[in-house]
Parts: structure tokens; sequence; C-alpha cells
């Protein structure tokens, strides 16, 4: 039954949502430090994908933490 | 990670000709997305082992969940695309459908109508209508709404495979049997229970990959008043930022609508009748834990669809004054420029780098997901219980175990998707297809709105006024429908004006076939027999014992809650006015 779920889906959410957020954070970072020659999206100077990188890592750890099925009742 | 062997040919499917195109971190966030829906059916199944688990999520969903789903059963990626599409043709009238074509409706539904769905402890919508009216009205809806749920998840799938395509070059094939078969995987798996937790789970990543674009777009654009400049000034003379000083009369507003047609038509008719009655929606609700979780799903889902605008209708705006001179589609073909049906993803072009790209895209993935899961389990516990179990006890006069049910709404659930997907290749043939199926669901669901509210408000109403109502103003729509088809001059006296567009005539056909529905219900009601009271215990107002909610602190109401959604409804119209 439902009520003996040992994993919440807020963990779900929070794991994949980590992993987004270090995946784009680090794909974004290089092009902070070594920035390419030719840029193809808009205001690339702001650097956007660091910021929702990290965005994504505080949400999903936050979720990951709270939720984790390991956590003492 | 990602096979380094299954990659490349998956990207042998990405065509040279697309709007974007991915990185491999963009490809990795899209596979990791498949992964985790799968792996959550996969971990559901264990708990999915009563008719009970497959077809209501056991009934222990809370409030907050059934409310996410709610909304994201509704937030198709067909809905982001083409409401975004439909502010760039129309401006923020667009926005009426998010918020007088949904707030109020969901909001009755929670407060008014919920107790009566729930109290009834009813596993459906022509589930409540067998108990209310009997099997006549149950069967005509319930087969009515089986046939045009697959039938639009098939056009729905079609279109979104399109989009892929045209996005980002990937095979229409692989578009549809990959997203499709996942969908199936997880809801077999793990039925409703499955499908409600990967939409709350597709809700956080439609916001989170979306809401990049109006960020974005306002810092680029300088703000709100610094877009409004920039429309004003790339479209000088037209209105595209208000809501309604425009609707004043019909040649005022690009849409060719009166005032009257939005509150009445779409305010009233269409939104209630969608958001009340439509079992796709209905059904999340219908899994909540309790009756105050019950009534404060849709509360809580009517605050997160007020918001939707931001991520849907916002880009369509900025669009207008970041990059004008999209056109129909037809003229885009001609001139091989691009169409306002682009503007979501073109939007997302300019300003996703690596991974958000991906993110992006996976939004529109799970949002195709969430809505095709949505139709697949209410499709598979329609067509289990309203459907095959009165039939099957008809003809074999034996009541079968709850696991047969089980195992039927299993393969309910498989035929569901198959029947889909042959949908999608015939819309691919025979285009006009789409038209039809669309045309024919917006026949049924404005009488079943007279049908249904009647039937829980008024307890005169008997199963034959039900049942003639329905048919009566099903019949109507259907004419009228077929009237405007032949002659084109008839949309005039359906719509009350000669400057009418084909928006209008939806709105004001729905009105006539709700009156119709109505006016038939009550006529054959007050002439044939009434059920006794005692029979009609849980599931009309009058006859129906509401647990009071007199000793709850007032801020666990629901009706507290509803009240200030409302006022903010409110609040959000008069800005924008």
């Amino acid at each position: 039954m439902v009520g003996q779920r040992s994993i919440s889906i807020w963990f779900f959410i929070g794991t994949l949502l980590l992993i987004y957020g270090i995946t784009i954070f680090i794909a974004n970072v290089s092009d902070y430090f070594w920035p390419s020659a030719e840029h193809t999206i808009i205001l690339w100077n702001l650097h956007f994908g660091i910021w929702w990188g990290a965005l994504l890592i505080i949400i999903g750890s936050t979720y990951f933490i709270s939720f984790r099925p390991w956590k003492k009742k | 990670m990602i096979d380094n062997h299954i990659l490349p040919a998956i990207l042998l499917f990405f065509g040279p000709s697309s709007l974007v195109s991915l990185s491999w971190t963009d490809t990795f966030i899209i596979a990791l997305y498949f992964a985790f829906v799968l792996w959550i059916g996969y971990y559901l199944m264990r708990y999915t082992k009563t008719g009970e688990d497959f077809f209501m999520a056991g009934r222990q969903m809370t409030a907050w969940i059934a409310g996410l789903s709610f909304v994201a059963a509704n937030l198709g990626s067909l809905e982001l695309m083409g409401w975004a599409a439909a502010a760039y043709q129309y401006g923020i009238l667009a926005t009426h459908w998010y918020w007088i074509g949904a707030i109020p409706a969901m909001l009755f539904l929670g407060i008014v109508m919920m107790p009566f769905y729930y109290i009834s402890r009813t596993h459906s919508v022509p589930g409540y209508l067998k108990l209310r009216y009997g099997e006549g009205a149950s069967l005509l809806s319930g087969v009515s709404f089986g046939f045009m749920t697959v039938f639009m998840s098939g056009i729905n799938m079609y279109s979104m495979a399109l989009v892929m395509k045209v996005i980002l070059g990937w095979d229409i094939h692989f578009s549809i049997w990959v997203s499709s078969l996942t969908v199936m995987i997880y809801v077999v798996l793990g039925g409703l229970l499955s499908a409600i937790f990967n939409e709350v789970l597709q809700f956080m990543l439609i916001w989170l990959g979306a809401l990049l674009v109006p960020i974005i777009g306002l810092i680029e654009s300088g703000g709100w008043s610094g877009m409004v400049a920039r429309i004003h000034s790339n479209f000088p003379g037209g209105d595209y930022t208000h809501l309604w000083s425009t609707m004043g009369s019909f040649q005022d507003n690009p849409m060719g609508i009166h005032w009257t047609g939005i509150v009445f038509g779409l305010g009233f008719v269409i939104s209630f009748a969608y958001w009340t009655t439509d079992f796709l929606v209905v059904q999340r609700v219908l899994a909540a834990r309790d009756l105050r979780s019950a009534k404060m799903a849709p509360i809580i889902g009517a605050g997160f669809k007020m918001m939707v605008p931001f991520i849907v209708i916002l880009p369509g705006l900025l669009g207008l004054a970041l990059i004008p001179g999209l056109v129909g589609e037809k003229e885009a073909i001609a001139t091989g420029g691009h169409s306002y049906n682009e503007v979501l993803p073109l939007m997302l072009a300019r300003y996703a780098g690596p991974g958000l790209l991906g993110l992006g895209v996976t939004a529109l993935i799970a949002g195709f997901m969430s809505g095709m899961a949505g139709n697949i389990s209410a499709f598979a516990t329609v067509w289990t219980y309203d459907i095959y179990r009165p039939l099957h006890i008809k003809l074999s006069h034996t009541e079968e175990k709850d696991a047969h049910y089980v195992k039927i709404g299993r393969w309910c659930t498989v035929v569901g998707v198959l029947v889909s997907i042959g949908t999608a290749y015939l819309v691919q043939q025979f285009a006009s297809i789409m038209d039809y199926v669309q045309a024919l669901f917006s026949f049924f669901v404005a009488p079943l709105l007279g049908t249904v509210l009647f039937g829980m408000l008024w307890k005169r109403a008997t199963a034959a006024g039900g049942f003639w109502g329905l048919f009566a103003g099903i019949g109507s729509s259907i004419g009228m429908w077929a009237w405007v088809k032949l002659d084109p001059g008839a949309l005039r006296i359906i719509a009350l004006s000669e400057h009418a567009q084909d928006m209008a005539e939806n709105m004001y056909r729905a009105l006539w076939s709700w009156l119709i529905c109505v006016g038939v219900t009550v006529v054959v009601s007050l002439l044939t027999a009434p059920k006794p009271e005692a029979e009609l215990t849980g599931l009309v107002r009058g006859c129906t014992e509401i647990p009071s909610e007199g000793d709850m602190p007032l801020i666990k109401r629901p009706i507290f809650w509803a009240a200030i959604i409302f006022v903010i409804f409110v609040a959000l119209n008069i800005i924008f006015w």
C-alpha cells in the first residue's frame, strides 16, 4: 500500500534536480573561465547557466536531504 | 551515465535541419529524465496491488500532490507552445484561458462540487452519473470520453513529434514510439500512483525548464515597461497588453470576440465543463486522502494555474517585443521564415546555453508525457469500471475479483497507448482528422456540465431528464457545428454578430448547447417521476450531509484559501485591465 512507501516523491525530485544542477553548473562554469570565441546566445555575459545550475543544486539538495529515505524518524 | 554505444545511435535520428542543436550535456539531461520516470514507475509497482491502488492511487494523496498533479495533467507541451504562440498572435488576451477560463471553475470544483464527488466514493465522472442517473447517461458519457481521450492523446502525440522534428530535427517515428512507450511502461507498472508521482516531477521540470525564458527576456527588454514600449514601437496602433479594455466590441480586438463570449462562453460553460467534469483532471483530485485534501487540491491547483501565464504568455509577449516578424504557419512555409508557433523554442534557443537547452526541451517532453499519462490512466479507469465491468456483469452474470479488474486496467493502458499511436499515424496521413476529432471532443464537454451540475444541485432531476438532456445538448452542438461548416454565414447567427470569428463560434456553441441540455433536463425531469430522496443521499445537495469545518482553524479551511485565490484573481484582472 501507498502508506508503506519508504521513498518519497520529493526525494526522487531532489535527486534529479541535484544531478541536473551539478551538470549544468559544470557545463557553464568552464565558459566563465575560458570564454569561447563565438557565443550564439543573447546575454551570455550574465552566465545564466551558472546561476541556474546553482539554483537547481540548492533546490535539489534541500529536497534530497530533507526526504532522504535513510533519515532517522 | 549513458552508454557510449547507445548515444550515437540515438543521435543518428537527429536531422541536419533544426531550430537548435543539442550538446552532449543537453542529451544527457533528456536521457536522465527518461531513466528517472521509468525508475519511479518500477519503484511504485510493488505498491500497486489492488484496484484502489491502480485506479485511485490508494486514495492516499496529500492535497499538495493531488493539486500539483491536477494542474500538471493539463499542462501539456502543446499547451505551453500553443498558448505562447497565441500570445504572440493575440497578445495578453490569451491569458483569459488561464484566469477567467480556469480559476473560478477550479475554486467552484473544490468548494461546491468536490464534496459530492468525494462522498459518493465514485471512481470516475461517468461513475457518478451512474449513481445519480443510472446506466444510460453513464454509458453515453463513458464511451464518448473513452474514445475521445485516446484519440486526443494520439493527436497530441503526433503534434509533439512534429514539434520535436521542427525544433530538434528528431525523426517523427522515434519521438512517437520512445515517448509513448515510456508513458505506457510507467503507467502499466504503477497505475494512477505512478502517473501522479511523475506528474509532480514533470510539473517541477516544466517550471524550472521554462522559467528562464521570461526572466532573461525581461532583463533583455528592460522590464515590463520596456517590453510594452517595444511592442508599441513594433506594432503601432495594436493593443496587445490589455485584458479587458478592448473587449467592448468584436472588431476592437484581434480575437474578434465580445466580452460576453469570454465571460459566459469561456468563463462559465467551457471552463466549468472542462475543470469540473473532465475526468482526466478530476481523477487526480478523487485520489486525495480525505475530503479536506480533495477540496484543497483544486484550490492549490488554481494558485499555480494563475502563475502559468508567467512561463507561457509572457514568452509570447516577449517575442512580440524582441523578435517581431514571425508569421502564420502557411506564410512561414511559403517564405521559409519562422512561424509564431515556434516562438517558445525560438526564445529558448535565444537564451539557453549548454544544459539549459536540454532542461527546456525536457520541460516540453515532460509536458507532453504528463498530459498523455493523464489521458491514458483516465481511459483505463473509465474503460474498466464504466464500460467493461457493467457489460461483463450483464453478459456473464458474475462479478469478478479485484485482481481481474487490475489486470484489465493494465491491458487497457497498453491498448490505449497503441490506439493513440495508431491515431497519431492516421493524423499524419489525413491531417483534417485532427480538426474533426477536436471538434468531436468539444461536442461533449459543455452538455456534460449541465448534466453533472443539475444532478448535484437539483434533486428533482431524473434519470430520463439526465440522459435526454445530455443527448439533446450533444446533438445540438453537432448540429450547430455542421451548420457553420455547410454555411459559414451561420456563424453570425450563432455568435450574435457579423464580426464574430472562429474563436467566438466555440464560445457561443458551447453556451447554446449547455442551455439546450439544461432546458431539456428540466422539462423531461418535471415530466417524469423523481428518484426517492433516500437514493440520492451522498449524491445531491440537500440530501447529503457535508462534514462541518466549523471546528477547524480559519487558516486550515478550504473556503479561506479559495477566497484568497479569488481576491488575487480579481486583482490581476484589474491590474492588466
